[in-house]
């Protein structure tokens, strides 16, 4: 067994783990933190393709910044773990036809001619200075450009959506306006009045 | 030095890679946490400077009157080792003590792409820039996870904030640098810093007005302040804000457990300096032609983003949490998306400065 594959197998072996523990574990938390450890683990795994863009992709966008808002949330639910237990063997059959799809599905692909290891030769050993992150952003922006500009109005859109979905103005809402805050002159907030001078303090009786 | 390490090199064999990449590593490590050290001693004795006192003067090594301070930060250490760390009893456990180590762990393993100099540097990667962007966005668990294990109110409070704050200030950065790749148009370190060096005013013999800061001049300004809300430093330290909930989401956490914590903020301010120096400020190269390049110039550049980060400690009162929020989302990404479109152009005129 080579480095390689070493690695490979110990990469497989935590992300298998942690991705069970993701399902099993009992707190939401430590959930997402083993999501957290299985995503990064992927990450791995795909530098071992030589991906290494998709593989620091991976972990920019879900580590750094998708697990965290999502850790956020789960931390501030107020989860009732009894309650969450409850009405197991009522899911599972529907569960289990779910999984039975997939697995089908994955077989189907997968294990058919066009992921077989005829199908998919090993790719050839990229040449010296071969740069995996160009070549994905050469073909992105020619030979793919319209799908590409396609996701990325999905993903717009989505995004206005999703802030559309959430923006709701109250009245009693208080804002600021900074520029209004810097604007202000003294005249606007005080306001100096000449009056005659108080009469003299008389001895304290 | 090669001929020096040949006869190791034969000894060891096959290990002789992974030896020698755990030896780099120390070297790069050793020095880092020495001034790491020494750079709260720094803040010490620069904030009292400007707040007209003395700062610490008095622990010294043997007695000698003159180095007055210069073993504070070796004493603090001594006393933070030797605390006990006290594990609230309703706090998850193994996350608490997890929690400083994820928050450590990232600012250091960032070190690994950073070029001391010409062909100095751990791993010369080609996607250098991403795997920075990838591997400080990974700094935030420490504080989120600390919060929440702690079981504490304000630990938690802290670290809502803190995790807010981080992904806010984050989003500008990473279009911060990606307009220093458009320029350089390369994601490796080494070639960011030696595209800064070429140029009009390079081959005039005044390398630093070809430096990445004067034509990205506004992604400078804000990728440094962006860097100092990331670290979570004054004025943007209402993550740990003293008036308001305590120590954030260090709260319940004592010695060593602790030092982890402030270690980590002073190690991600040397890499944000470091980083700021490398992008914008020409790495390590001279900035006058008759001086040599090298690793010193690096050192200089880092140490001055390092003083402004104390400076503004001592000069600036905190923000407030709203205030934050509107300087990272509405003033930060615009800005950074116009310049950005503003480069892009000017790298496709006629009047293009990166040929």
């Amino acid at each position: 067994m080579d480095f390689q594959t070493a690695v490979f197998y110990f990469l497989s072996t935590i992300l298998v783990l942690a991705s069970l523990r993701v399902i099993t574990a009992r707190n939401p938390v430590h959930a997402a933190m083993y999501l957290v450890l299985s995503f990064f683990t992927a990450g791995g795994i795909w530098m071992l393709l030589q991906a290494e863009f998709l593989a620091i992709a991976l972990v920019l966008v879900y580590v750094g910044a998708v697990m965290v808002l999502f850790l956020f949330v789960v931390m501030m639910l107020d989860i009732n773990i009894e309650r969450l237990r409850e009405g197991f063997w009522a899911n599972l059959i529907p569960g289990l036809i779910v999984a039975g799809l997939m697995l089908m599905e994955m077989f189907a692909v997968l294990g058919a001619k066009y992921f077989s290891a005829e199908a998919v030769p090993a790719p050839e050993a990229a040449a010296a200075g071969y740069s995996n992150t160009k070549e994905l952003g050469r073909l992105i922006y020619t030979e793919y450009v319209y799908p590409f500009e396609l996701a990325a109005v999905v993903l717009l859109v989505g995004i206005i959506a999703a802030i559309a979905l959430t923006m709701r103005k109250r009245k009693e809402t208080k804002f600021q306006e900074p520029a209004r805050q810097i604007a202000v002159r003294r005249q606007d907030r005080v306001r100096l009045v000449s009056m005659p001078a108080e009469k003299e303090q008389q001895s304290e009786a | 030095m090669e001929a020096l390490l040949q006869p190791v090199q034969d000894l060891l064999g096959v290990a002789w890679v992974p030896v020698w990449t755990v030896v780099k590593i120390f070297l790069i490590i050793l020095p880092l946490l020495g001034c790491v050290a020494y750079l709260t001693l720094a803040e010490r004795k620069v904030i009292g400077w400007m707040q007209v006192r003395n700062g610490p003067n008095r622990v010294t090594f043997f007695g000698i009157k003159a180095l007055g301070g210069l073993a504070q930060p070796i004493a603090d250490g001594l006393k933070l080792l030797f605390k006990e760390i006290v594990l609230p009893s309703a706090s998850s456990k193994a996350l608490f003590i997890l929690a400083p180590v994820l928050a450590l762990a990232p600012s250091l393993a960032a070190w690994a792409v950073i070029p001391f100099s010409d062909g100095l540097v751990l791993a010369d990667i080609n996607a250098g820039l991403l795997y920075i962007m990838a591997i400080t966005s990974m700094g935030v668990y420490g504080v989120i996870i600390a919060g929440w294990a702690s079981n504490s109110k304000y630990a938690f409070l802290g670290s809502l904030r803190s995790a807010a704050q981080i992904v806010a200030y984050e989003i500008a950065m990473g279009f911060a640098l990606v307009t220093v790749l458009m320029v350089s148009q390369s994601l490796n370190l080494s070639d960011i810093v030696k595209g800064q060096g070429q140029g009009m005013f390079a081959d005039m013999g005044l390398s630093v007005l070809s430096w990445n800061w004067i034509p990205l001049f506004p992604m400078f300004v804000l990728y440094f302040i962006a860097g100092v809300a990331e670290t979570n430093r004054s004025p943007f330290d209402v993550v740990e804000g003293e008036s308001e909930i305590v120590a954030g989401h260090m709260i319940e956490y004592s010695g060593m457990a602790f030092a982890l914590f402030f270690l980590a903020e002073y190690a991600n301010m040397i890499l944000i300096s470091a980083l700021t120096s490398i992008m914008f400020l020409g790495g390590w190269l001279s900035p006058v032609g008759f001086l040599p390049d090298g690793i010193w110039w690096l050192a200089a550049k880092t140490t001055f983003c390092l003083f402004f980060f104390l400076w503004l400690r001592a000069t600036f009162p905190r923000y407030r949490y709203d205030q934050i929020m509107r300087l990272g989302w509405k003033v930060f990404i615009p800005v950074t998306i116009v310049w950005l479109v503003f480069i892009g152009g000017w790298m496709m005129s006629p009047l293009s400065i990166w040929k």
